[in-house]
């Protein structure tokens, strides 16, 4: 049959035996997501088709998570919508307030998506359940819209791209290093419609975080979707957290690749994407004197406890550099309240950080957090484009938990090497 | 059908918070989202765009965040269609799905200047350049694509599907 793990999950969801890479396929989806900023137009064009009701209860998601706790009266307006919406309907999961994370992080946590799923999700990382070893694509609302309606959504199946990521990763190389790597390699248009599989003797060194990180940035090389094999890390991560019959796919040995790339993953320095795209990236030792005025831990990208995890064992006991503003943002109330128990907490707040509860905050720029004109922040986020954190004439740099910590520390852009 | 309309030229890879900066992400509406269409690419751009202006950009037209406010803030300001040499994903499905007209062609993208009058027939995808006296062939919209702008976009045809 030679298919790949995204192909077989389409052709099952088509009610297909097979698929191909060209063919358009209308399948049937098992979670459809929206967030505050999307959700109120696919509620608007719900409405104005007349539609009466969900096509499931319990497999629609709305997280209010980008301005929210609302962030002005606009935003208040906007999640009202959606707040009114998600009762009249009787959505179980609709995500808010208290118990609002961002939606990348809460929908696997909570066992919302699981392996074998097909997600689309009205928000472009999406693409994040990938990890899981399911097919998740980002759309726009519209899309959004119908398949709240008909439980549907049509795909053209994409070409895929096989990774294979050798060797074993240094002590401090996480998931952010390698997709920024990757993506600095291949460009922001590198992967354009086609999806991204990763396979190789690396992976099993990879944390689940570090695979949501990596399947997280797909979007970010153009990409339709990211996708891992699910492996033992992934039953365990599973097991007891999702609530419905997890479908674990493989690719044949003989699937069809349109490319294959390798990375050799043992012999990474931590990475670091300049200004204004997230490809523009370079290694940490050709960084250079770079002084920042914010740093920013949290986002779907790197908000995970182990983000939060590597930085405070990095700050514990030292000081923050005068110049520097940290804040850091836990992605889910489970997260915050691991770090609260664990003394996460109060290690940032010793070193002066600002902690936050989850929210994406500035990560778009949205609040808690916007940078002022001539600024420089360096954030674990996924996005440095001209204005994406607040002025045009910001600078924002990307990199993982590890070089933040650093940097954070030292006041310029740094290795963890220097400061651990 | 044909549009006609002044040319405004961008560079490679404009991304959504270029086209609609998220701080604006707090409405829906179409002229209110128009007036900062554009803003963090060319800050005088929503007072130069005129009813009709065509956009014209280089390659990975539209990549980054999902949100439709991109092409409604297009629509909203008027501006008839848009030319790349190729477009972000989610940008080019929202674009059909809305029944904002984009096209693709490596030559028009490379040739057209900044002012250009240009000529763009919807259903042949070619496109005249009036003040260069030049003619591009943009790549023809796939027939998926094609019916569903037919139908009036992609809830149009969920409304007929649903008999609502
Ligand atoms: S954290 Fe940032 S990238 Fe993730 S969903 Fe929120 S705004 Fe989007």
């Amino acid at each position: 049959m030679e298919m790949t793990i995204t192909e077989k999950i389409l052709a099952s969801h088509a009610g297909a035996e097979q698929v191909k890479p060209g063919e358009l396929v209308n399948c049937k989806v098992d979670i459809a997501l929206a967030n505050d900023i999307t959700a109120p137009i696919s509620v608007k064009e719900f409405n104005r088709v007349g539609a009466k009701k969900v096509f499931d209860k319990e497999r629609v998601v709305l997280v209010m998570d980008h301005f929210a706790p609302a962030k002005d009266i606009a935003s208040a307006n906007q999640i009202k919508v959606v707040r009114d919406f998600a009762k009249d309907q009787g959505i179980i999961n609709f995500w808010a307030d208290g118990r609002m994370g961002v939606e990348h992080a809460i929908l696997p946590e909570q066992g919302l998506v699981g392996p074998g799923d097909l997600v689309i999700g009205a928000d472009s990382h999406t693409c994040t359940y990938g990890a899981l070893g399911a097919f998740a694509a980002g759309v726009g609302s519209n899309d959004l819209a119908a398949a709240m309606i008909t439980g549907e959504a049509w795909y053209k199946v994409p070409e895929t791209i096989l990774f294979e990521l050798k060797g074993k990763p240094g002590k401090w190389i996480s998931g952010k290093d390698i997709i920024l790597n990757i993506i600095g390699k291949i460009g922001v248009d590198g992967a354009l419609y086609k999806s991204m599989e990763y396979k190789g003797d690396a992976i099993e060194h990879l944390s689940m975080d570090d695979r949501f990180t990596i399947a997280n940035m797909a979007v970010e090389a153009g990409a339709k979707n990211g996708i891992f094999h699910p492996d033992g890390k992934t039953r365990e991560y599973v097991e007891g957290r999702f609530k419905r019959e997890a479908k674990y796919y493989e690719s044949d040995v003989d699937a069809k690749y349109c490319e294959r790339i390798e990375v050799n993953v043992g012999e990474l320095e931590p990475q670091v994407a300049f200004p204004h795209l997230p490809s523009n990236v370079k290694g940490i030792s050709e960084v250079g004197d770079i002084m920042v005025d914010q740093v920013v831990v949290g986002s779907c990208t790197n908000g995970r406890y182990s983000d939060l995890e590597t930085v405070a064992n990095l700050i514990k006991g030292k000081k923050m550099a005068s110049n520097i503003r940290l804040i850091v943002i836990p992605a889910t109330p489970a997260i915050q309240r691991e770090a609260m128990s664990n003394g996460l907490i109060d290690i940032f707040m010793d070193a002066g950080a600002v902690v936050s509860t989850p929210t994406c905050g500035p990560c778009l720029g949205g609040y808690m957090g916007i940078l002022a004109d001539g600024e420089k922040a360096l954030t674990t986020t996924n996005r440095n484009f001209v204005g994406r954190m607040g002025s045009r004439k910001s600078e924002i740099y990307l990199a993982s938990p590890a070089v933040a910590a650093a940097t954070a520390i030292t006041g310029k852009i740094s290795s963890p090497e220097e400061v651990a | 059908m044909a549009f006609k309309g002044k040319a405004h030229t961008f560079g490679d890879d404009i991304d959504t918070d270029a086209i609609i900066p998220a701080r604006y992400l707090v409405s829906t509406d179409p002229k209110e989202l128009a007036k900062h269409l554009m803003e963090d690419a060319d800050p005088e751009f929503p007072q130069k765009v005129r009813a009709g202006d065509i956009i014209v950009a280089r390659k990975n037209f539209g990549c980054g965040s999902s949100r439709e406010h991109a092409p409604i803030a297009i629509k909203g300001a008027g501006v008839s269609c848009v030319i790349a040499k190729s477009y972000a994903r989610i940008f080019y499905r929202n674009s059909f799905n809305m029944g904002l007209p984009i096209f693709e062609s490596d030559e028009a993208a490379e040739k057209i200047e900044q002012g250009d009058k240009l000529e763009v027939d919807m259903d042949s995808g070619l496109i005249k350049n009036l003040t260069k006296g030049e003619e591009y062939q943009a790549s023809a919209i796939p027939p998926f694509m094609q019916d569903l702008i037919k139908t009036g976009g992609l809830m149009a045809a969920v409304k007929k599907k649903i008999g609502a």
